[in-house]
């Protein structure tokens, strides 16, 4: 064997690791290859969110029906709580479709936070033993929660088709939803990496959301919330650029004819700009951190 | 500039390697509320975070073909240097080379503990970047050399830890890797796994990969490596043919 005990300080590693095209174990891919092999593992990700969709259910009695029952209970609450017993609905005709629309767009971008920021601690073992890239994870969990939400768009097709009448703006959803969804990736790459490294922010994420959830005029319309308190016309302008109002506005306009009224300004306008700046800032941000996922 | 001159092309170079890790002993204190409080307001770290030095200064070249055991005592440093090899531990000072990507095999790590048998092997193959295809292909292989037979389609849960190991060892090892890196995985299989994957461990040297295995049985060493690493304390005691580090590793330990 020529290959035993060799003295290694005879020679320069270095050199002859360039020599035979050795590279160093923990390094970061350049960004355009790491995307490239994100791309080739589409298969994986589709195939780990559909594993997890089944394991969520697996135990339930009434499995998937859950996916339909869930916003429904959820939206029955809502409901009860801000129609009913706070009677915030006063001015907006199809209360219960313009509260549904709003409950689902924010629970979309919530739960992929909330879910996504514990995507990669869950799966420790898993990253140890394989590798590929870690990106691949959270966009899993996001395709999880982007499915959960295309359910909950079918229950909100139905319910405003009876009330309202279907109408071809519903086309418009589409690409709010696409809108939505790179947004959400890139939020839940941020929320994924600082949630690895710091795990207090699971704790913390909750509270951030349902604040945000308060702020982002789900339960009433902002105009008219505002206009009730003669808030001066600078406020909405800096409510809009909040990118949760825009997401939930789009899908308003889509849905709702009467919504005009209670539009935010260049809601379509601030819902690219958000979704192409954080897809962008969110994949830039977790590849930074691709060499230290896992360790430990 | 023997190294260079010997013709045989490596594929892990360990320079001056240093591994420190930062582990949590423990808590410190009472572990309550306020304890923690107090300890924000004093602004300290954690308070019980040690500092393990690991690995300690451990140089070597391994080639292609190469099967090279690392035997020592229980935290001797095996496995922590198997993860830097893989890339999974910053070594805090010094380098490691690979050509390709190394994959590591350990016990404890469980894939998808809730989901079925099969669904490991489709979601592991898919993750080391397996096409749909190739895994249709392979699939079959997989279950065989696992030798899970019916037991596939429960959950991985259900599971004895012999059994997750052969099918963890059965799709790592569906892909040709460069370099595979076995930690113990193969000390919970029965003697009949423990042959097929010497078998395969063989194979897979004789791709030209290099193949790393950490075991406490040392026939399993000196049956399948030509070459031996003993680590104590960290610190690389011998590096030789595996028959000659495995008779000098017993005597010390026979004292």
């Amino acid at each position: 064997m020529p290959t035993a005990a060799e003295p290694t300080g005879a020679t320069d590693p270095a050199a002859l690791a360039e020599r035979y095209g050795l590279s160093k174990s923990s390094i970061r891919p350049p960004l355009n290859s790491y995307l490239r092999e994100l791309w080739s593992r589409r298969q994986f990700v589709l195939s780990y969110a559909r594993a997890r969709t089944y394991a969520m259910y697996a135990g339930a009695r009434l499995g998937s029906f859950w996916q339909v029952l869930t916003p429904l209970l959820n939206a029955a609450v809502y409901y009860l709580a801000f129609g009913v017993l706070l009677g915030t609905k006063n001015g907006i005709d199809n209360y219960v479709a313009f509260l549904l629309s709003g409950i689902f767009v924010f629970t979309f971008t919530q739960r992929c936070m909330t879910e996504g920021s514990r995507s990669l601690a869950l799966n420790l073992s898993l990253i140890r033993t394989l590798h590929f890239p870690r990106a691949t994870l959270p966009l899993a969990y996001v395709l999880n929660e982007l499915n959960q939400m295309l359910v909950s768009l079918c229950l909100l097709f139905v319910i405003v088709g009876f009330t309202d009448g279907i109408s071809w703006r519903w086309l418009l959803v589409a690409p709010a939803m696409v809108l939505q969804t790179m947004f959400n990736i890139g939020i839940t790459l941020v929320c994924a990496r600082v949630g690895t490294f710091v795990s207090d922010i699971s704790q913390l994420l909750p509270f951030v959301t349902r604040t945000w959830l308060y702020a982002s005029g789900i339960f009433f319309s902002l105009p008219a919330k505002l206009a009730e308190v003669d808030a001066p016309s600078w406020v909405i302008k800096v409510l809009a650029l909040n990118p949760i109002s825009a997401y939930i506005d789009i899908v308003r306009r889509s849905l709702l004819a009467e919504h005009e009224a209670n539009e935010l300004p260049h809601a379509w306008t601030i819902a690219i700009v958000w979704s192409f700046v954080m897809l962008v800032a969110g994949l830039v941000y977790f590849w930074r951190a691709e060499d230290r996922y896992g360790r430990g | 500039m023997a190294v260079a001159d010997s013709g045989a092309e490596p594929t892990v170079i360990a320079d001056h390697l240093d591994i420190i890790y930062k582990v949590i002993a423990g808590q410190g204190g009472k572990g309550t509320a306020a304890t923690a409080f107090r300890r924000i307001l004093k602004r300290q770290d954690r308070p019980t975070i040690r500092e393990v030095h690991a690995v300690k200064d451990v140089n070597f070249v391994a080639y292609k073909g190469d099967a090279i055991g690392v035997i020592g005592r229980n935290g001797s440093g095996k496995s922590t240097l198997l993860r830097a090899i893989a890339g999974l531990l910053p070594p805090a000072s010094g380098v490691v080379y690979t050509g390709g990507q190394p994959s590591l095999l350990g016990v404890n790590a469980a894939m998808m503990n809730d989901l079925t048998g099969d669904r490991n092997v489709v979601l592991g193959c898919l993750a080391m970047g397996m096409s749909a295809a190739e895994i249709q292909q392979r699939y079959d292989e997989i279950v065989e050399f696992s030798g899970i037979g019916e037991f596939i389609d429960l959950p991985m849960s259900t599971y004895s830890s012999g059994m997750a190991a052969r099918l963890k060892f059965a799709i790592a090892s569906a892909k040709t890797h460069d370099i595979l890196l076995v930690d113990e995985a193969l000390a919970t299989g029965d003697a009949e796994f423990r042959v097929r994957s010497e078998r395969k461990i063989r194979d897979l040297r004789d791709q030209a990969g290099t193949v790393f295995l950490v075991s406490h049985s040392l026939d399993v060493v000196l049956d399948t490596c030509n070459r031996a690493l003993w680590l104590d304390g960290g610190v690389l005691r011998l590096d030789g043919t595996a028959e000659e580090v495995v008779a000098a590793y017993t005597k010390f330990a026979r004292g």
